[in-house]
């Protein structure tokens, strides 16, 4: 449908390009006046959070690329190079490398909330396998990152993963060798890590738009996990969030400074500040904190082959999960089972992350063993059959009257969602 | 609610079967807590003790241990001043490329070399040193757990070995060492140099100043990245504090 926008921005430089090109109605309609289910809490500042890391670690990583040099004889110098000569390059790498971090602390959370209040159900299935892809190419991104400085635990990192796929039958080595270029981890690995490595963020970049654009078709969900029902149900964007996600980005920024400015090399492992030797292999190769959980499951299957299908499967397992839930109740308020197998769940991650730390022995073993099991027992067994046999509770009628239609002398039941009534953003 | 709590009790019995898998074998002893100067978010170097400690670098390590990634121009943030930094950086040989016929010379180093490194190539450092490499210096706080604790320690970690332990040839007793065994003797003597400001050059102290120049090598950036580091904090505690008002303001209304 060809023709001029209507534009009705009074300014005639901005009304002049809205009506070739009407981007600014477009941003005045996603992010202005979008309508906002009211009742967020602050777990959905999480979503901007993400957005702000990942702008944060494209914009410091394409400094460090002007400094750095992808060659396994002068890699690890020149990032020395960065942290004493370049002007502030020792902030701009802590920042790059603990901003690492502070993204996948993001997104795990922001994960986490859409679990607990069952953001991934219908209509937001797309939008949350979208989300899931994110994750895959951060993973991607982020481990080839910490390849570059070519320490110890870079080189000794890469050739354990990347060793992986040799436990696929026939093919694999043949794959090995061909993602080294080489019959080892070597320059030809570290080179196209590094080009990988920058190409990626702009992949999550488009991901994340898409991301969006799904959301933005969907609505968000909210804390309730019940649908919009009227436009009293509802906030513009702008003001209401954009001044509630800033509190977030505010908190947000002050964690990230703690770590860069006070305790830089805090997630990091030493061994990374020796440079990378082929010939001398750590004590302990551990990836970093968060791949752990992965690292953990992949060794608490005795066979390689199957290690690894059971570490893959577990992120892939989340692609099917809006089916795999069959309960029609989102939020984990009105679900009393499930409210807590998913801390369950949590938990069992949080002990694999653990036990990916320790060597693989002893009660480490039977430990991320047990937390595999029920990772797994989580997705594929309780949550089908929870929805069958647990009884959610009441739900309300609706975001602004979360009343509940109930006989008045019911008692029992569970409490009501406390935070859903008259002023629920007031009170911290 | 019944499967939540049988499944918590699965969980904690994983937990509590297989008890004593915890002991673990020749683990090194960790390293004793140092009341460092540079610790804390306002910690900052201590000048008189850096120069000591590059005193006993110059003098002791630098025999068989490289510095790489340090140039002495570097050494003006350690408080000494250009004369000073030239004169140390002349008194030390470099190679200097090659004269007009193509032959390999050598040259006093300027403040824009690198630290000397005492062997040509880690091969010659090896075969001087029994077959062990020594590792270079640069990075060694931040290369070890606890780095500044860590070397301290080693430095002072020297003892007999226990009756039922055999040491290697070539090889010495260190409790902080992991594995306690390396080929390193230890380096310091009492009184292995002679400190310009009098200060007794006890193992204990040597060890302290040396490991204090070994904290700024790694940590070039410590003081000014504490400094920017609580100005950053402040600003922000301000601005969480103005945006949580802000969002007050623009909530007011919303019920």
């Amino acid at each position: 449908m060809a023709g001029l926008h209507k534009s009705e921005f009074e300014n005639p430089v901005v009304n002049w390009i809205d009506t070739r090109m009407p981007i600014f109605t477009m941003m005045q309609k996603e992010y202005g006046s979008f309508p906002t289910p009211k009742n967020f809490n602050y777990f959905w500042n999480f979503g901007a959070l993400a957005m702000i890391s990942l702008a944060i670690m494209i914009a410091t990583g394409i400094f460090l690329a002007m400094n750095y040099t992808a060659h396994t004889s002068l890699a690890f110098d020149s990032v020395e190079r960065i942290m004493r000569d370049v002007n502030y390059g020792w902030l701009l790498r802590y920042i790059h490398a603990n901003g690492a971090s502070m993204f996948f602390i993001v997104v795990y959370i922001h994960i986490f909330r859409a679990l607990y209040y069952g953001s991934y159900k219908a209509p937001r299935e797309l939008l949350f396998m979208l989300g899931v892809v994110i994750l895959l190419l951060m993973m991607a991104t982020a481990f080839m990152g910490y390849v570059l400085p070519w320490g110890q635990m870079s080189y000794w990192g890469a050739t354990v993963i990347t060793n992986l796929f040799s436990a696929i039958p026939i093919v694999g080595e043949g794959i090995v060798t061909w993602l080294w270029g080489g019959f080892s981890v070597d320059n030809p690995t570290l080179n196209r890590f590094f080009s990988l490595h920058y190409l990626m963020p702009f992949m999550i970049t488009g991901v994340v738009f898409l991301h969006i654009v799904a959301l933005h078709i969907t609505g968000s969900n909210n804390p309730l996990g019940i649908d919009v029902k009227s436009p009293q149900d509802t906030l513009p964007f702008h003001p209401y969030y954009t001044a509630k996600d800033s509190i977030g980005i505010c908190v947000y920024l002050l964690v990230f400074a703690g770590l860069v400015f006070f305790a830089p090399n805090l997630l990091n492992h030493p061994d990374n500040y020796i440079p990378a030797n082929p010939l001398v292999t750590p004590a302990h190769i551990v990836p970093e904190w968060y791949f752990l959980p992965y690292y953990a499951i992949l060794r608490s299957v005795p066979n390689k082959l199957g290690g690894v299908i059971l570490m893959f499967s577990s992120i892939a397992v989340l692609f099917v999960l809006p089916w795999l839930d069959t309960s029609p109740v989102r939020s984990a308020r009105f679900r009393p089972i499930y409210k807590q197998l998913i801390l369950v769940m949590v938990a069992s991650f949080l002990v694999l992350g653990y036990v990916g730390g320790k060597p693989p022995e002893g009660i480490y073993v039977v430990l991320g063993r047990v937390a595999t099991a029920y990772w797994f027992l989580h997705f594929l067994v309780l949550l089908p059959i929870l929805g069958k046999l647990e009884r959610p509770l009441p739900l309300p009628e609706s975001i602004s009257r979360p009343v509940v239609r109930r006989p008045p002398s019911s008692g029992g039941g569970g409490p009501l969602p406390q935070g859903a009534t008259a002023k629920p953003m007031e009170k911290p | 609610m019944r499967i939540a709590l049988a499944l918590a009790v699965f969980l904690t019995a994983g937990v509590a079967l297989a008890p004593g898998a915890f002991a673990q074998g020749h683990e090194a002893v960790e390293a004793p807590k140092q009341p460092w100067s540079f610790n804390g978010p306002f910690g900052t170097f201590d000048r008189a003790s850096m120069q000591r400690g590059f005193q006993v670098y110059k003098e002791v390590c630098s025999n068989c241990h490289s510095m790489k990634e340090m140039y002495y121009r570097n050494l003006t943030s350690i408080g000494l001043n250009e004369e000073q930094v030239k004169a140390i950086a002349a008194s030390a040989t470099v190679p200097g490329g090659t004269d007009d016929s193509g032959q390999a010379v050598e040259r006093p180093a300027l403040p824009s070399d690198h630290f000397r490194s005492p062997f040509a190539n880690d091969k010659a450092a090896r075969s001087a040193n029994g077959g062990a490499l020594p590792p270079d210096q640069s990075l060694i706080v931040k290369a070890r757990e606890n780095g500044s604790d860590y070397v301290f320690a080693l430095l002072n970690g020297y003892e007999d070995a226990p009756a039922d332990v055999k040491v290697g040839e070539g090889q010495y007793y260190n409790k902080y060492f992991p594995g306690h065994q390396l080929a390193m003797p230890a380096p310091l003597h009492e009184g292995a140099v002679t400190y310009a400001d009098g200060t007794p050059a006890t193992i204990e102290q040597m060890s302290r100043d040396v490991t204090q120049f070994l904290t700024w090598t790694s940590n070039p950036d410590l003081e000014v990245r504490k400094r920017m580091g609580v100005k950053v904090v402040l600003f922000l505690t301000l601005m969480t504090g103005l945006t949580y008002a802000v969002k007050k303001k623009v909530w007011k209304d919303v019920h």
